[in-house]
């Protein structure tokens, strides 16, 4: 089993990424050294922050509970043996539609969720920014796509994106840094059906490595991309943004679980409490940065509440792990005459965002969605075949050996941002001693009439592809939302640089800063985000705003 | 169905162990799934022999003189509490789940049959494991465990998952299996490399 028991980033030296049993230098510091900036979390949020504040020159620790990997002799080619790298530490999940979470949505270790994400690069659609004044839904970001470009820019240039040509959707870019990936059987199946039904497709933007990169080689086409990279042509955050960060002098504390944000009677926070090694330690800091993603970072606000913050920190308005959003993910299934062996290369290889950019009046939803081609690997697919056919015994076995067969589609489906799917804390302790979140969602009606308007949607395009027997799963992706960022300081958690309103050396940055959904993965955003939070940063501190 | 049959006659994907689609890393995590059969530990000596007894139900083996093992691995999984990150609202910790589950499907069957749920024919345990799987089931045996839940979530998804982690199934589907660092070459419909599996097909054959 995936498992390191002692902290590796200690006394001077980091993990070698790139190399087996090989170390790099890192600078270290004590606890009681007052660094400019503790941060909370080392994946596309915080492990992007920590090296851009460290090249601005700050001084940074960038706390994560879980380990620091070396992919190339850490990773195993195994679905079960891999399951280290989620976050399995126990959640409660409810409400009318409870979340999946564990292997779901989560990561843990440096990197975070990046180390088994499935590399999708995308940007958002620019309008969704303001969608309620241009589209008449949801609700509008402090910031405009305009904002955010130079830094989507910025990320897929770090992640080195391997892209098509020109690419069918969101604004007019330039190249993508590295060519496209040759799209494998799943993903032409997808491509046939669109054109069947003249729907427009393209290749993925991917961040995995169409050419070499440094000491890592091109993507070999693997396929268990969803259970880490053995190779390093996945541009995960623990193999790009890290080492980065480390080579600029920030110090990264593995398998250190923060447990609580520590406040001065000033009301400004001094530092925070983790447990590292077996016992509490605290680390002083200027400012602390929270980027546990969007069930942890409520979670420690609400764990951080004090006499002066009994509600928890930033939560005057008491909303703090509210309107949280997950992508809903309905998919559709088949079987093709021909094989498929969606095994083989990234799971997601194309796409249609034709949902996402149709306003015409044939939509009966507000929102949009795209879909993808997929891959699933055997355990993953024999359990979404029982739990969701309830097929077992003889019959699944029988049905299993039709693998190299099956083609199917899911959707990344925009959720509206509704105040009472939510995450609290619960009177029950993990093993820290820590009250455990408790994790709540409800699709609205306008939900479910998307999720529906995409069942059609994907059965059309599989049909048109010559796709037989088809059937439907549900499913959910990514996480968002719970301290959302906003203009105004009684409807958001946070500004528009993440700052938190009420405590001003307090900053989020993460996925819980969404105010909507959008209908893509959220890393490529995730990851603009931090980087134009860097940047906001490093300009305040020369005005001498921070 | 009681005979299983497949189209993948010669394949078996531990033909690869010593070719670049292994590395060694790979090598120890399956060598130990093959040959580190963990002890009982969590589970009653009772509740073991049931959950042999379903395990052969819900992913059945007739075909072999020695199955694929998966009680072991549930009851290494219940000893180390490794959950999957996550319950849901309306059932109780995994571990009293499991016990309470077990229990409960031994009840009905005592209670519908007056035997152990091991001595009923084949046919009665599919028909028990499906009225749990829909909930038709006497609330006193289950009391907050909803059976449906339980069955789903825990049961199946366990059984279902290791069964599929073996080598023994991987090649059974024709599934490449462990792939690094070579990976695959050739992507598109049809298209095989010299590495993966033949499909037999018994239609033409037929034919």
């Amino acid at each position: 089993m995936l498992e390191v028991a002692e902290p590796r980033a200690v006394a001077g030296r980091a993990p070698d990424v790139f190399r087996e049993g090989k170390w790099v230098p890192m600078r270290t510091y004590d606890d009681n050294e007052e660094v400019d900036f503790a941060i909370v979390g080392t994946g596309a949020g915080g492990g992007t922050l920590a090296c851009k504040l460290a090249e601005a020159g700050f001084s940074v620790i960038a706390f994560d509970a879980g380990p620091f990997w070396r992919p190339l002799e850490d990773f195993v080619s195994d679905e079960r043996d891999q399951g280290g790298l989620y976050w399995t530490d126990e959640r409660i999940t409810g409400g009318a539609d409870p979340i999946e979470l564990g292997s779901n949505n989560s990561g843990r270790g440096v990197g975070g969720s990046t180390v088994h994400y499935t590399m999708i690069a995308l940007r958002w659609r620019p309008e969704w920014f303001q969608c309620r004044s241009k589209l008449g839904y949801g609700r509008d970001w402090p910031i405009s796509f305009d904002e955010l470009e130079p830094f989507y820019e910025e990320a897929e240039e770090a992640l080195k994106i391997s892209g098509p040509i020109s690419y069918p959707w969101s604004r007019r870019r330039k190249r993508y840094p590295y060519r496209a990936h040759p799209v494998n059987a799943a993903g032409l199946v997808l491509a046939r059906g669109c054109e069947a039904i003249g729907v427009q497709w393209s290749p993925l933007p991917l961040a995995t490595l169409s050419a070499p990169r440094g000491m890592a080689h091109p993507c070999v086409y693997r396929g268990f991309c969803a259970y880490g990279c053995s190779t390093n042509a996945k541009q995960s955050v623990l193999v790009t943004f890290i080492p980065r960060a480390l080579n600029a002098g920030a110090e990264v504390r593995d398998l250190a679980m923060v447990g609580k944000i520590e406040m001065g009677k000033d009301g400004k926070a001094t530092g925070l409490t983790y447990h590292r090694g077996g016992a509490w330690r605290r680390q002083k800091a200027k400012h602390v940065v929270v980027a546990g993603y969007a069930i942890e970072t409520p979670r420690l606000l609400l764990n951080s509440k004090c006499d002066q913050f009994r509600d928890g920190l930033a939560n005057e308005n008491g909303l703090v792990g509210t309107h949280l959003m997950t992508h809903s993910g309905p998919g559709v299934w088949g079987i093709m005459d021909e094989e498929v062996r969606c095994y083989k290369a990234p799971p997601c290889m194309a796409v249609t965002e034709h949902w996402n950019y149709d306003d015409s009046d044939k939509k009966d939803f507000r929102g949009g969605y795209a879909f993808m081609s997929q891959g699933p690997l055997p355990v993953g697919w024999a359990e979404a075949q029982a739990i969701n056919r309830g097929m077992w015994g003889m019959k699944l076995r029988q049905e299993m050996t039709r693998y190299n067969h099956v083609a199917g589609l899911r959707i990344v489906g925009e959720t509206e941002p509704q105040r009472h799917n939510r995450v609290e804390v619960a009177d029950e302790k993990d093993q820290y001693g820590l009250p455990i979140p408790r994790v709540t969602f409800s699709y609205s009606e306008n939900d479910r009439r998307l999720i529906e308007h995409s069942k059609g949607s994907m059965r059309a395009v599989l049909e048109g592809a010559g796709a037989k027997e088809l059937w439907t799963d549900h499913d959910t992706s990514h996480l968002m939302g719970g301290c959302r960022m906003g203009d105004d300081p009684d409807d958001s958690v946070v500004d528009r640089d993440g700052r938190s309103w009420s405590i001003p050396n307090l900053w989020v940055c993460d996925g819980s800063l969404f105010p909507t959904s959008g209908g893509v993965n959220p890393s490529l955003t995730i990851q603009a985000l931090a980087c134009r939070m860097g940047d906001r940063i490093s300009g305040m501190a020369k005005r001498g705003e921070l | 169905m009681s005979e299983f049959k497949t189209p993948f006659l010669t394949y078996d994907v531990l033909d690869k162990w010593d070719t670049p689609s292994w590395n060694d890393q790979t090598r120890a995590a399956v060598r130990q799934r093959l040959d580190d059969e963990p002890p009982r530990r969590f589970l009653s000596e009772e509740q073991w022999s049931l959950l042999e007894a379903i395990a052969a139900r819900l992913m059945p083996q007739p075909e072999r003189e020695e199955p694929v093992p998966i009680v072991p691995w549930i009851d290494d999984m219940l000893h180390r509490n490794a959950g999957p990150g996550y319950r849901y609202a309306d059932m109780p910790p995994m571990r009293e789940a499991w016990h309470q589950g077990l229990d409960a499907i031994a009840a009905e069957a005592r209670n519908r049959h007056g035997k152990c749920f091991e001595e009923l024919s084949p046919g009665d345990q599919d028909a028990l494991l499906g009225d749990v799987q829909h909930n038709r089931v006497e609330s006193r045996y289950w009391r907050d465990l909803p059976a449906g839940g339980f069955f789903l979530h825990l049961l199946l998804k366990q059984v279902v998952g290791i069964y599929y982690s073996h080598p023994a199934a991987w090649s059974e589907i024709g599934f490449g299996g462990p792939a690094s660092p070579r990976g695959y070459a050739r992507l598109g419909f049809d298209e095989r490399d010299p590495w993966e599996a033949e499909e037999f097909d018994f239609e033409a054959e037929h034919a």
